[in-house]
């Protein structure tokens, strides 16, 4: 009997590939008998087929305790059949299955070729239906291929649903293992599960087994990074610890490793040194007579009593010093974790060197969890979406989640709409993109009118983004804030897909974007390859442009150069006005230097901008760092910033160029660095456990010293 | 790295075993890894030669369960006692919480007990350590041998343990001493949790 609860429906993650199956499956849980009789499931192994099974039977027990439920492989069935018969009680095994409300079949392939045993089948399964009791089948190919099998059965077999589970798509992938991950309670860095569910496995099972791999990884210390996913689940890992052990084995030296528990058996712990100490030539003999220390004398070895007392001796020093008010705060962190809330100002606590005001810290957070819970509370009464939203499990926060509150009982939360730190007064036009500009402006002053979809493409940095958060403000505007922008970037939007698949909401997921009234895309290259994000985007699409709403997609490339993108929606990104944006031209970066020149405060006369001008530039970006560039290196140099200066930082010497400060890396690097360490580390405290080991050479040179 | 992790409420703590070579660190190991119950063992790795003399280090995981809340691992180490391994020893010394001085009760490796003593308290200055702050113990091991072979606990006393430090006679290969000394140096590591200044100052300043 599988129905241990292991499998369940909520964890079982459903994406396209196997939505049909699951319907089905939940069907007959809720009503076996009634629909779908008998149920065939079919699938490639390692991808679900017997957690769906077991999810159905686990949900069947829920709903009717009562039920008489059954779960055997074939191989299972095979056996007790050929027991029964053996032991002549064939009939009583017939009466027991015959009782049976619920036959979940696993294996059901194995039928090959065993004449009786489908036989036998046939029969039983004829009872079964006749009294209207449900038999659910899995097998790794449909009926008609189990090869060898009556006809008759097979009619049977299929006679009720045939449902196949195809392998699993990029976002149900990324699902399953952020889901995955959450039950080993392992947390990665941004992008490495991502990065995995990239790796082309043939099923969940090595998918999960690749996930095991980085979980283990983790936990000899440092980070997984996304860049060393497919190396560690690739390459053949050996433990990272041993490596210098095995480079060492190269030249030769004597050396065995032993994980010492076959060298250690039972009470003979200490032989394996024994015979080095008492070698023949060692004038040592430890003979049993001689009188030894007082102290040893006295002392016995107990059995692992010994082991037990100094636990106990440990536990009550432990208890002596560990401080009593780190221990509530730690026992308040532990209880409010386990409650799902953000804990970030009691974990500051802990690390205070003296006591805070236990009480009154421990009460404000108390009384801010009470504060969020009530508005969580208010909130699910408008707006389901919203309740468990981290706003209201973190109390440092409460503020923002009395806006979220405010703004959802005033109206329902769209999507996030255009940054306003984008203006299209501030967005300068030259000859290589008015074209997209002028494009832009229509459809900003007749939204949905015009151009639908507009399709903006260019390199990167040539200021895509700014424009089409622009426009999504001036549409907003001119509406006077009636109608609702969305503004995403392509990878947000394909997260918040693997999100709602996770947590079963993409139905309210789709509905927030469905309700939008103009939609902004950047960066669609981003859902190249990602199918189910384009079924969405497809339905998505439609829905909106059906309604005359304005839709608007920034690619780095244009529609017909985008890898991977299925053709249906190729050709609707095709179907409004497609423009490109160019690396800016002179007039442009002139403009432009002028601009940033200006916001630097820096007053620059028209030679040293023509000079900055005839310089290429293939980005905006690249004009805006190349004045960060002269400014600083012009604060540094202390003088004022002249033509003559930008010659000589821009074209002159490398030397004292100031490089653009590194502040983005080392802030990364000590983000990563503070990032939490991996909770399973076990024994492998960075610190405290010796990975550094001195390089080969120097190895060598001091064995051999 | 703190002993005490009160945020994922754990108490990981490492304690190194040094002394000369062929003193009996590994044999400390061995006899603890024997007495720990059969649920509770983890796997103790050996980087030995052929002739069992440890060649880089012995790592002996202890996991005590959960005490007083806290998940309680204990980390137990020894460094290659030749004295040619000192770069290795160094290494192993490192993050430490506290430091078994295993030493050698045969009259004739007196010298080489001194020796080894130095070499510890070099290498904990060259960890920017304070050595009179790290937890230590002495264990006076072999007691066992032969009156005329070995040296007293007393003679030891006189010539190691300047500082006035616990000290333990002990038998490894038998086990007498063993757990005493752990119990020891445990109960010392533990103290320093009552004094979470001095206790970064010390051990945990190793390294890096």
């Amino acid at each position: 009997m599988k129905s241990d609860g292991r499998f369940r429906f909520d964890n079982y993650v459903v994406g396209s590939a196997n939505r049909l199956a699951v319907a089905a499956a939940r069907a007959v849980a809720e009503a076996p008998g009634a629909a779908y009789n008998p149920l065939f499931i079919y699938s490639s192994s390692g991808l679900g087929k017997t957690h769906l099974i077991g999810a159905l039977a686990h949900q069947a027990l829920q709903l009717q305790p009562s039920l008489n439920v059954e779960y055997l492989s074939l191989d299972d069935f095979v056996a007790q059949l050929h027991a029964a018969i053996s032991a002549g009680e064939g009939d009583a095994l017939k009466q027991r299955f015959q009782s049976v409300d619920l036959l979940l079949l696993d294996d059901v392939q194995f039928l090959t070729g065993q004449r009786e045993t489908q036989s036998e089948m046939l029969r039983l399964f004829n009872v079964l239906q006749g009294g209207g009791r449900q038999i659910v089948m899995a097998s790794d190919r449909p009926p008609a291929e189990i090869g060898d099998v009556d006809e008759r059965l097979i009619t049977r077999l299929s006679g009720g649903l045939v449902v196949d589970i195809g392998a699993p798509d990029y976002e149900t992938r990324v699902a399953i293992l952020r889901g995955k991950a959450g039950e080993r309670s392992a947390q990665f860095r941004q992008g490495v599960l991502e990065e995995l569910a990239t790796v082309p496995f043939a099923n969940v099972r090595e998918l999960q087994g690749a996930l095991n791999r980085l979980v283990a990884f983790q936990g000899m210390g440092e980070p997984v990074t996304p860049e060393a996913v497919r190396e560690i689940v690739g390459a053949d890992t050996v433990a990272r610890a041993f490596t210098p052990l095995r480079s060492t084995r190269v030249t030769g030296s004597p050396i065995t490793v032993t994980g010492s528990a076959p060298r250690v058996s039972g009470a003979t712990a200490t032989a394996p040194v024994a015979p080095s100490r008492l070698t023949p030539a060692s004038p040592l003999v430890r003979a049993g007579n001689t009188p030894a220390h007082p102290l040893l004398a006295a002392a016995s070895p107990a059995a692992t009593g010994e082991f037990a007392s100094f636990v106990s001796d440990i536990a009550v020093a432990v208890a002596q010093h560990v401080e009593p008010w780190k221990m509530r705060i730690a026992e308040a962190v532990a209880y409010w974790n386990g409650e799902g809330y953000r804990v970030a100002v009691l974990e500051k606590a802990l690390k205070l060197a003296k006591a805070p005001d236990v009480d009154g810290l421990l009460d404000t957070f108390a009384a801010a969890v009470e504060h969020l819970k009530t508005l969580e509370m208010k909130v699910i009464a408008v707006d389901p979406a919203l309740g468990g939203d981290a706003l209201f499990r973190d109390p440092e926060r409460v503020a923002d989640a009395e806006t979220l509150v405010e703004r959802a009982l005033l109206g329902d939360t769209p999507p996030p709409g255009p940054s306003s730190a984008y203006a299209r007064h501030a967005y300068e036009v030259g000859p290589s993109n008015q074209l997209a500009v002028k494009a832009a402006d229509e459809v900003a002053a007749e939204p949905g009118r015009r151009y639908n979809p507009l399709f903006i493409h260019g390199p990167s940095g040539t200021g895509k983004t700014h424009l089409v958060n622009a426009i999504g403000n001036e549409m907003a505007e001119a509406s006077g804030g009636a109608i609702v922008v969305s503004c995403v970037g392509a990878q947000e939007f394909v997260d918040e897909l693997i999100a709602a698949l996770q947590e079963g909401t993409v139905d309210r997921w789709r509905a927030r974007y469905r309700a939008t009234d103009a939609l902004i895309i950047d960066d669609v290259q981003f859902v190249a390859g990602k199918e189910r994000t384009q079924d969405e985007l497809f339905h998505v699409f439609n829905a909106l442009h059906d309604a005359g709403k304005q839709i608007i997609l920034t690619s780095d490339r244009p529609p017909k150069e985008l890898g991977e993108l299925e053709a249906r929606l190729r050709s609707r990104f095709e179907g409004g006005l497609v423009v490109g944006v160019h690396a800016p031209d002179r007039a442009l970066r002139e403009k432009l230097y002028a601009r940033y020149l200006a916001q630097e405060g820096v007053a620059a006369g028209p030679e040293l901008l023509a000079y900055l001008a005839d310089r290429p530039a293939s980005s905006v970006r690249e004009v805006s760092g190349a004045v960060n560039r002269l400014v600083a290196a012009a604060d540094m140099a202390g003088v004022e910033l002249t033509l003559a200066f930008a010659r000589q930082e821009l074209d002159g010497g490398t030397a004292g160029a100031a490089a653009p400060p590194p502040a983005p890396q080392a802030a990364a690097g000590s983000a990563a660095g503070a990032a939490a360490p991996a909770l399973d580390a076990f024994f492998l405290d960075g610190e405290k456990v010796v990975w550094d080991w001195p390089d080969v050479g120097g190895r060598v040179i001091e064995e051999w010293k | 790295m703190s002993l005490v992790n009160y945020a994922t409420r754990e108490i990981t703590c490492k304690i190194v075993y040094y002394g000369p070579g062929r003193s009996g660190k590994t044999t400390n190991l061995h006899y603890i890894y024997g007495q720990v119950p059969q649920e509770r063992k983890g796997k103790m790795v050996s980087l030995a030669t052929q002739t069992d003399r440890t060649l880089f280090f012995d790592f002996l995981p202890l996991d005590l369960g959960t005490i007083s809340g806290f998940t309680t691992k204990f980390q137990l180490y020894t460094v290659p006692g030749q004295v040619y391994y000192q770069t290795t020893r160094k290494l192993v010394l490192q993050g430490a919480d506290g430091v078994v001085f295993v030493a050698d009760s045969q009259r004739r490796q007196l010298e080489e007990n001194v020796e080894s003593f130095q070499d510890l308290h070099a290498n904990l200055a060259e960890h920017g350590v304070d050595a009179r702050a790290v937890p230590l113990v002495l264990q006076y091991n072999k007691q066992d041998l032969p009156r005329d072979l070995i040296v007293g606990a007393d003679e030891l006393e006189d010539t190691l343990n300047f500082r006035g430090v616990p000290h333990f006679a002990a038998d490894a290969l038998h086990g007498p001493g063993v757990f005493e000394t752990l119990r020891g140096i445990s109960e010392l590591v533990l103290k320093r949790l009552s004094a979470p200044s001095t206790a970064a100052a010390g051990a945990g300043a190793g390294g890096r």
